[in-house]
């Protein structure tokens, strides 16, 4: 018996390092054939794709909500502000973004343990006054912090032998834009690779236990507590890393980046996609993207002055959110996930049916 | 298990046959860029493109978002003309929410996908402070910055691209400084300051000359419009004139606050916030309330005027906005938000006009800083446009409003940052007219 | 010391407001257990009906009237509509579907009315009131919102506790079956606790917008605080709600004037972690805590 949770457990491990693999291949294609306009959308992407990866496994996985994740992004960009302030900066990024992971943990285990305390809606009250509460943070230490202006992220020049490897492998002479948008794919990447074993391994299953019902939960011997703020310091570290990354996009960090409305955002990005789901979290993240310039442009085309246009993105995707809840609440994925089980529940009757939750693709 | 990673194989294949592909490009990497005598973007030979970031959401929004429309009626006007060299002015304009992540993706959008020759009239100052770096890095001209902060032009060595435009902040606070100074010198001084850029460098101005009669210093965060506890920080300290360096929402809420608590000091508002149109419409509906209605709202409010607005509707160049904004602009009425962005216009017009037929960037900058400090226009000083300041609009009058019109208690001063003498300007500036036709030539 | 006074006194005004706000969260929790994260907009847009009323040359309080009818009306058209088919469910697609809502009457509002600032109006004067020769930092206005927020607490309570219709209502959140057993109208009393809801809930954007500025986004910090504020009584209390209002409005207007107005904010979320440190449930948690 043991045996085979092992060998389930590798072969699980082995479909994920496969998937990410087959991700990491897509991602180069992607980013060498696309303009330097759309790689810098795909830099955006990858930082609303981390942070809603994380906040797909806080919410969809272990039932908690938060509304603050923004403001944990805040702290991961200011992190990688401070690291790199001018051209003569000389740490690597990547351990810039271990520090905005780092430094993103700490707070998020502070934050995760006053919140486990918490359910509903007093921990949606809670993270949404830590939503509107960082952003003051740095404009009263404006000193250090940059105040209203924020702190300029000054990207070091791209090593050298990163740029022949680069057109090593595709031919192409690498350009900023294109190089920001390989950090932020591969830091999704490594991310979702962790947060999807996490959630397939026996974390995930406490993290679900306690999700579905508490007190059963307990009576197995899972310690709420303890699930519930692991649960918040792995979202929130993934908060960091997307923070890191939309610092290297933006090339700023300031307070009006993180606003209540970048929560929100992100909330929307994985009902959109569908509660629990890594893929769901990526494509919530896509059209968060991609939407409002497509809509704004068929606004301005029918006729509407810029100022209305403008206004039309965020109706859009408010509306596409209630939608959601109220016509597939289990998101994209999750209504194309049933769709598919039917169909295939229908081929093959006899078969038992294995029970995988597939939380990640 | 095998079940999970079906319908991956047809992608693999496709990403397998993409490598092959692309790995016969591969060699050894080809460090020179070929330079050829290739137009710079957003630039034909009957177009011009140029792009903008402006606020047209969110709180920002309201005042600041008549900007664009302004140059944009302009820009019209002009193109009905013929255009600028057989060039017609097409203006992109983008809204950024006043976020300067937005404003990062946004101009990202104007410089990759629609190529813009350059930024015009983009406005803000943590906003535009997002992208300086980048557009300078990319060779796109910043031109014209909607902001007062001293960052648009006075490190031109580092942002060789970033032109400002209308007088900076600290400038603004020396002139009242002085003019406090000379003319009341036995007022006890309060500071209103917006917690930025704005009241940053305005606080470093007025305190080069009146650092000893400031009493009380109070700054507000933009977007808590709760004002109440800053204006009684002043009352507290018996500031009888209060030196308010705000956006013009803020003047109103300052106003009513100072209403409830009984509060009547002299109040003097930097241009920024003393738009009385704006303000007097917001406080408007309080005259049952004893707030004087309208236009009246502000009167005997002093503060600083660096062009003609539409309070001076005889002006010749009041007069030209009227015409441009009956002909070219959208609904509504001309308002002094209008006003700017056409006069930002005009002077980008005179740049186009001045960079001659063969227009690059290159020669655009040039010609803005050989050219740029004679320039007549709607500005009542000179622009200090040169090869070692990018700075713009070099001075301003002080007014005192009465009707909802600045009657003038000086002269247009003169100065720069940093310790420059204040000076009366004797170049003529506010005393010209528009061209024959409304359009700029060289 | 006027200093003081002032600004406890602009704190006290200030709380009441929020105080109205968490009140209309607390009714539509007692009805639905639902917070309802697009009260603020659904108030905002109710103002802009009065102000729609004023412009056209009625007077104040047709426009204050058109205000509370139209949330009543788009309370209950609300719960019906969209809150119906998620009542029962997950607690997370009520929280979901009103941020949802959220943004959508935002962006409605801001195409329709357009988003420059405008003022509102105020029945009263606006000049503080004369106290022994020195002015105090509070207006007729304020004095308005003062009392009328304590009546509407005052009817709440007197709702709930006194009347057979809020004992229904209570009953229906609680336990739909059970009540539906006792033969009680669930449906009609969720759709009554959100309609009322709505009518404190636009009380309070007609409070906080007279004789000040209204845009699409000025109610927007209310919907923190005036949340915050409802946590802090319970979220099931009315008297809770008021409480926490004033606490929460006194103490960030000192915050504000002493400290800096940046950390307004931070002093609100410093305030709640005390409190829900110390009691979980809130200050007037009248329940036991429940584990759900």
């Amino acid at each position: 018996m043991r045996d085979r949770i092992v060998s389930l457990r590798r072969h699980v491990l082995a479909r994920h390092l496969f998937l990410a693999l087959v991700g990491l291949l897509v991602v180069v294609v992607v980013v060498e054939s696309v303009s330097d306009y759309r790689n810098t959308q795909l830099a955006s992407m990858a930082y609303l794709g981390i942070a809603a990866g994380g906040l797909t496994v806080l919410t969809g996985i272990n039932g908690q909500i938060s509304l603050g994740h923004g403001a944990l992004m805040a702290i991961g960009a200011y992190t990688s502000a401070l690291l790199l302030p001018d051209r003569d900066a000389t740490v690597p990024l990547t351990v810039v973004v271990l520090a905005a992971v780092a430094v993103t943990l700490v707070v998020g285990a502070a934050v995760g343990l006053a919140a486990a305390r918490l359910h509903g809606p007093y921990l949606a009250g809670a993270t949404l006054a830590l939503a509107v509460a960082v952003p003051g943070i740095a404009l009263y230490f404006k000193e250090t912090l940059g105040g209203e202006q924020g702190l300029r992220v000054v990207m070091p020049d791209i090593p050298v032998w990163v740029l022949d490897a680069v057109f090593f492998v595709t031919g192409q002479d690498l350009t900023r834009s294109r190089f920001t948008a390989y950090v932020g794919w591969l830091t999704l990447i490594v991310v979702f690779l962790l947060l999807a074993n996490l959630s397939a391994g026996r974390t995930g299953r406490r993290w679900r236990a306690v999700r579905d019902d508490e007190v059963s939960a307990e009576l197995a011997g899972i310690d709420l507590g303890r699930a519930r703020v692991s649960a918040f310091m792995v979202s929130a570290a993934a908060a960091g890393a997307a923070g890191a990354i939309l610092a290297f996009t933006v090339k700023l960090a300031a307070p009006s980046a993180f606003t209540l409305t970048l929560s929100l955002t992100l909330l929307a990005a994985i009902v959109l996609g569908g509660l629990g789901s890594l893929a769901g979290a990526l494509i919530g993240a896509a059209l968060l993207t991609f939407l409002p310039s497509v809509v704004t442009d068929i606004g301005r085309n029918a006729g509407l002055s810029d100022i209305q246009a403008a206004e039309l993105a965020p109706l859009v995707y408010g509306l596409v959110m209630v939608a959601v809840i109220l016509l597939a609440p289990t998101g994209i994925v999750g209504s194309l996930r049933s769709g598919l089980q039917r169909a295939r529940s229908r081929r093959r009757t006899t078969s038992p049916t294995t029970t995988s939750k597939g939380t990640a693709s | 298990m095998t079940r999970h990673i079906r319908g991956g194989g047809p992608l693999v294949a496709a990403l397998a046959a993409a490598l092959a592909l692309t790995a016969c490009g591969a060699g050894g990497r080809d460090s020179s860029d070929g330079e050829a005598a290739v137009a710079d973007p957003g630039v034909t030979d009957d177009t011009v493109t140029i792009g903008g970031t402006f606020p047209l959401t969110g709180v920002a929004a309201p005042g600041y978002s008549e900007i664009p429309t302004g140059a944009k009626a302009y820009f019209d006007y002009v193109n009905e003309q013929g255009g600028i060299h057989g060039r017609q002015i097409e203006y992109i304009v983008k809204d950024d929410g006043y976020n300067p992540t937005t404003t990062s993706t946004v101009t990202n959008e104007l410089v990759l996908k629609d190529e813009v020759f350059a930024t015009v009239g983009s406005l803000g100052t943590p906003t535009q402070a997002s992208v300086a770096d980048y557009l300078n890095d990319e060779g796109v001209p910043q031109l014209m910055v909607s902001s007062g902060s001293l960052q648009w032009g006075d490190d031109v060595e580092n942002r060789p691209l970033t032109f400002g435009w209308q007088p900076d902040y600290e400038s603004e606070g020396k002139i009242i400084g002085q003019w406090v100074a000379e003319n009341m010198p036995d007022a006890k001084v309060g500071l209103f300051l917006q917690d930025d850029d704005l009241g940053e460098d305005a606080e470093k101005g007025v305190r080069q000359f009146v650092d000893d009669q400031i009493v009380a210093v109070e700054r507000y965060t933009s977007g808590n419009t709760d004002v109440a506890p800053q204006v009684s920080g002043l009352q507290a300290k018996d500031a009888d004139l209060v030196l308010a360096f705000n956006t013009p929402s803020y003047t109103a809420l300052s106003q009513l606050v100072a209403l409830k608590t009984g509060y009547k000091p002299q109040w003097f508002y930097a241009n920024i916030g003393s738009d009385p149109a704006l303000v007097g419409s917001l406080l408007e509906r309080f005259s049952e309330g004893a707030v004087a209605g309208s236009s009246a709202a502000l009167d005997g409010v002093m503060t600083t005027e660096y062009i003609p607005g539409i309070d001076s509707a005889d002006d010749p160049w009041v007069e030209l906005w009227q015409q441009v904004w009956d002909e070219h602009g959208d609904d509504g009425e001309l308002t002094n938000y209008r006003i700017y962005g056409m006069s930002q216009a005009y002077a980008f017009v005179q740049a186009l006009e001045a960079a001659g037929e063969d227009l690059t960037r290159d020669g655009l900058v040039e010609a803005i800083e050989e050219g740029g400090t004679e320039w007549e226009g709607p500005q009542l000083a000179p622009f200090r446009y040169s090869a070692d300041s990018h700075m713009g609009i070099s001075g301003m009058r002080v007014v005192e409003l009465e009707g909802g019109v600045g009657e003038p208690l000086t002269d247009v001063l003169v100065t720069d940052i940093g310790d420059a003498e204040i000076t009366t300007d004797d170049s003529g500036q506010a005393d010209d007219a528009p061209p024959e036709g409304g359009v700029p030539t060289s | 010391m006027q200093q003081f006074f002032n600004t406890a006194l602009t704190g006290l005004t200030l709380g009441m407001v929020y105080a109205a706000f968490a009140l209309a969260l607390v009714l539509i929790w007692r009805s639905t257990r639902i917070v309802n994260f697009a009260q603020a907009p659904m108030a905002m847009l109710t103002t802009f009906v009065a102000l729609v009323v004023i412009d056209a040359g009625y007077s104040y309080w047709l426009g204050f009237v058109a205000a509370l009818v139209s949330g009543l009306v788009l309370g209950a058209v609300i719960e019906r509509v969209v809150i119906r088919p998620v009542e029962g469910k997950a607690e997370i697609n009520a929280v979901i579907l009103t941020l949802g809502l959220f943004i959508v009457l935002h962006g409605l509002a801001a195409v329709i009315f357009g988003n420059r600032y405008r003022s509102f109006p105020a029945p009263f004067g606006l000049e503080g009131l004369t106290v022994g020769g020195t002015t105090i930092a509070l207006n007729g206005f304020g004095v308005f919102t003062i009392v009328s927020v304590l009546v509407v607490m005052g009817l709440l309570v007197a709702l709930f506790r006194y009347t057979d219709v809020g004992l229904r209502m209570r009953a229906s959140a609680f336990n739909q079956e059970v009540a539906r057993l006792l033969g009680v109208k669930v449906g009609a009393m969720l759709t009554l606790g959100w309609a009322l809801a709505s009518v404190v809930g636009s009380l309070a954007g007609l409070l906080i917008a007279g004789g000040s500025l209204v845009h699409p986004s000025y109610m927007d910090s209310v919907v923190v605080f005036g949340f915050v504020a409802a946590v802090l009584g319970g979220l099931d209390s009315p008297l809770g709600a008021v409480v926490g209002g004033l606490i929460l409005g006194v103490s960030l207007s000192f915050v504000s004037g002493y400290v800096g107005s940046q950390l307004v904010a931070l002093a609100a979320l410093v305030i709640l972690m005390l409190v829900l440190t110390l009691k979980p449930g809130g200050l007037f948690a009248q329940a036991p805590e429940r584990r759900v």
